[in-house]
């Protein structure tokens, strides 16, 4: 297959395309504020002011991105090697069983810094393990990945409600939660951190300890995808399936690691809402959060740094979504889901649209930018 | 007799619960057999399901209700189109996508425009598509057998049902019978050898999500007018992955789509049926699992342990001319 696409400058491409995307996506948004009758600059102002206004609102926006910066980077790790985890809502969901049985057994036994490691760990197995089948099938028995992780997805939810409902549940406890977590699997809040920039004291804010568990993982990706051999084998796979296979690399256990390692960070998602914020593990708690992470990664282009910031503009409209649905009340937080839609729609499925037009453009201002003048010299 | 009785209702609300599953399914066939995976059934039906519910109630009319249903659905159906044939997109993003925006704007534009919490009105009985009760199906009510069968699981259904199943020898029929078939099809197992012919790809494909976009918007309308009064937010609730299920488990054939819905809408009337009560050997079985079965079975069947199901084989891959 040809090439359909030329190059173009590094900073164009990364940086300059990202953003009109958005922008479309974004302008589209506002033109469902304005057919719901409201002013969308209005809007606008509200949802960021919502979000970054105050102490406690930068904290729930942090809150909100930690969690979909693991989604995220769950989606991007796959990405590399070609393989598209859409099960990652099943996987944090699954993964909250594996913290549910560590808090329960332990909370009274031992404090947080000991638990939360044990925690971690729980949660990244449980995920990586609700990832391996998937990602077995897809090496050993061909089967699309995508299609099985949503099946997958909606087997998770199944086994959750009947192990909530009818499992875990306390005896006479009405709703289908765990009961409610001890001190031992309750993670420290940070918002001191944001208090530390002259913010007025924050009353209420779940931002805890697992956003920089999250930084980390952001880290640790970036460390295996451009600095490692499995990084280089990955990439390698994602690119070129024949490739990697002529240069021995086994298909099988590529896709094996990858999608665990996918599912592990899936996994972790989990710990943000639940030891994190609620201090149980309820019905479904990941409420959408692994469906994000796909438009996180696509607006981040699959770059931890990106996936970062993409992350926590989502956490944003999260909550000044909450605060918009305050003062609009024809604007509930449902309006996130169209933008959401609209980010993966832009950003990603059609995230060659302008390419053409900024292509023409720049071959027009400069021709040496887009390659025009070296032909013949070779790449 | 009791015994029978039970059976032919149940069989009865699976007419009912795989009517949808049947529409979805096959307008998935449409698509993917073009060569264009379609994850956005899910969207396209609850779009669909969202403007002929919308539009019955203000125009009180079943019929504008089907239209509009039908138009979003084939508007949303040409938004995929565009970027996975023009724009050479990832089709499973730009799937994904539909399903996002259908789920958000159906409710935010509810609201707005009904203000009854992302409802539509109930609809009156003139603004859905009623029973069609056959000739003579009350006489022959009470003969045992033949009269329940023909009175309650034959006769008695809203005309889409009708429609869901005259759909499938349709479709077989413009699959394998007609030019447009053979080439849809040949489209999506070798699209250079159809560029060669001197065939649009694109042209043909785009017909296809349309052919799609039609019947998930029969569906939708299925959904909100027949089966329910009204839209409800997310009254899909993962219909359109069964739908999904269902066609990879039929290997992307017609007739087989329709046992396959049959057979997923029989495991759902079969849990509403049960609730809780013990079956017999096998004892009491929670209703998750009977839910959980059809995608189960889904995944059984691509691993290849119950036969081998292979897909288009230019699925996904967006077509690009060479140069």
């Amino acid at each position: 297959m040809s090439a359909p696409y030329a190059k173009l400058p590094a900073w164009a491409d990364y940086g300059l395309i990202p953003l009109v995307n958005l922008a479309v996506a974004f302008i589209v948004a506002g033109l469902v504020v304005l057919l719901v009758g409201e002013n969308p600059f209005r809007a606008a102002v509200i949802l960021v002011e919502g979000a970054f206004g105050r102490g406690q609102g930068i904290a729930y926006t942090l809150f909100y991105a930690t969690t979909f910066i693991f989604s995220g980077l769950s989606v991007a790790v796959a990405f590399h090697c070609g393989l598209f985890n859409i099960g990652g809502e099943g996987q944090g969901y699954i993964a909250g069983l594996g913290i549910a049985i560590v808090c329960l057994s332990l909370d009274s036994v031992l404090p947080w810094y000991l638990l939360f490691p044990i925690a971690i760990a729980a949660a990244a197995l449980f995920g990586a393990l609700w990832a391996l089948i998937p990602a077995w099938l897809q090496a050993k028995r061909g089967s699309h990945i995508v299609i099985t992780t949503i099946m997958f997805n909606f087997i998770a939810a199944s086994i959750m409600v009947y192990m909530l409902v009818d499992v875990i549940k306390p005896v006479g406890a009405m709703a289908p939660q765990t009961r409610n977590f001890l001190d031992g699997a309750q993670l420290p809040k940070l918002n001191w951190l944001i208090e530390l920039f002259g913010f007025a004291k924050i009353r209420s804010a779940p931002f805890n300890i697992s956003f920089i568990l999250a930084l980390v993982m952001a880290w640790l990706v970036w460390l295996l995808i451009w600095r490692t051999k499995l990084g280089y084998e990955m990439r390698t796979y994602g690119f070129s399936p024949k490739a990697a296979r002529y240069a021995g690399i086994s298909e099988t256990r590529i896709i094996l690691v990858t999608m665990m390692i996918s599912g592990a960070l899936s996994g972790m998602m989990a710990l943000n809402p639940t030891m994190g914020d609620q201090h149980n593990v309820a019905l479904d708690f990941v409420s959408g959060a692994g469906f994000v992470g796909i438009a996180v990664a696509l607006m981040g282009r699959s770059h931890p740094v990106g996936i970062v910031l993409a992350s926590i503009l989502f956490g944003m409209l999260y909550q000044g979504g909450a605060e918009l649905s305050f003062e609009m009340p024809n604007i509930s937080r449902d309006m996130i889901v169209i933008i959401q839609g609209l980010v993966i729609l832009f950003a990603g499925a059609l995230e060659h649209m302008f390419r053409p037009a900024i292509q023409a453009l720049f071959a027009s201002l400069s021709p040496k930018s887009v390659g025009m003048a070296e032909a013949g010299k070779g790449a | 007799m009791d015994f029978f009785n039970v059976a032919v209702q149940t069989l009865d609300s699976t007419i009912r619960l795989s009517v949808p599953l049947l529409l979805a399914c096959l307008a998935g066939l449409y698509s993917e057999r073009s060569g264009i995976f379609d994850i956005g059934l899910e969207g396209k039906m609850l779009a669909g399901a969202f403007a002929s519910a919308a539009a019955a109630s203000v125009f009180h009319s079943a019929w504008i209700g089907l239209g509009m249903g039908i138009l979003i659905s084939v508007a949303l159906a040409l938004v995929h189109g565009f970027a996975s044939i023009t724009h050479r997109g990832n089709q499973i993003v730009s799937g994904v996508a539909i399903n996002f925006v259908a789920a958000g704007s159906t409710i935010i534009l509810g609201q707005a425009w009904f203000q009854q919490g992302g409802r539509t009105p109930a609809l009156a009985p003139g603004e859905r598509f009623e029973a069609i009760v056959f000739p003579g199906a009350d006489a022959i009510r009470d003969v045992p057998i033949i009269g329940p069968i023909y009175s309650e699981l034959i006769s008695g259904h809203s005309l889409l049902v009708y429609i869901a199943f005259l759909a499938v020898p349709f479709t077989w029929w413009v699959l394998f019978r007609t030019r447009f078939g053979l080439r849809l099809r040949a489209v999506g197992e070798n699209p250079a050898a159809v560029d060669t012919a001197g065939i649009s790809v694109e042209w043909l494909r785009y017909r296809a999500v349309i052919c799609t976009g039609i019947l998930t918007g029969i569906a939708g309308a299925y959904l909100a007018m027949v089966q329910n009064a009204g839209f409800v937010k997310d009254m899909t609730a993962g219909k359109g992955f069964i739908a999904l299920a269902a066609l990879i488990f039929a290997k992307w054939k017609p007739v087989n789509a329709m046992f396959a819905c049959l057979l997923f809408g029989f495991l759902d009337a079969i849990a509403i049926r049960l609730q809780g009560s013990p079956l017999p050997v096998i004892g009491k079985v929670p209703v998750q699992f009977m839910q959980a079965l059809p995608y189960v079975l889904t995944v059984v069947l691509l691993a290849g342990f119950i036969g081998k199901a292979i897909p288009p084989r230019a699925g996904g891959v967006p077509y690009v001319k060479e140069r």
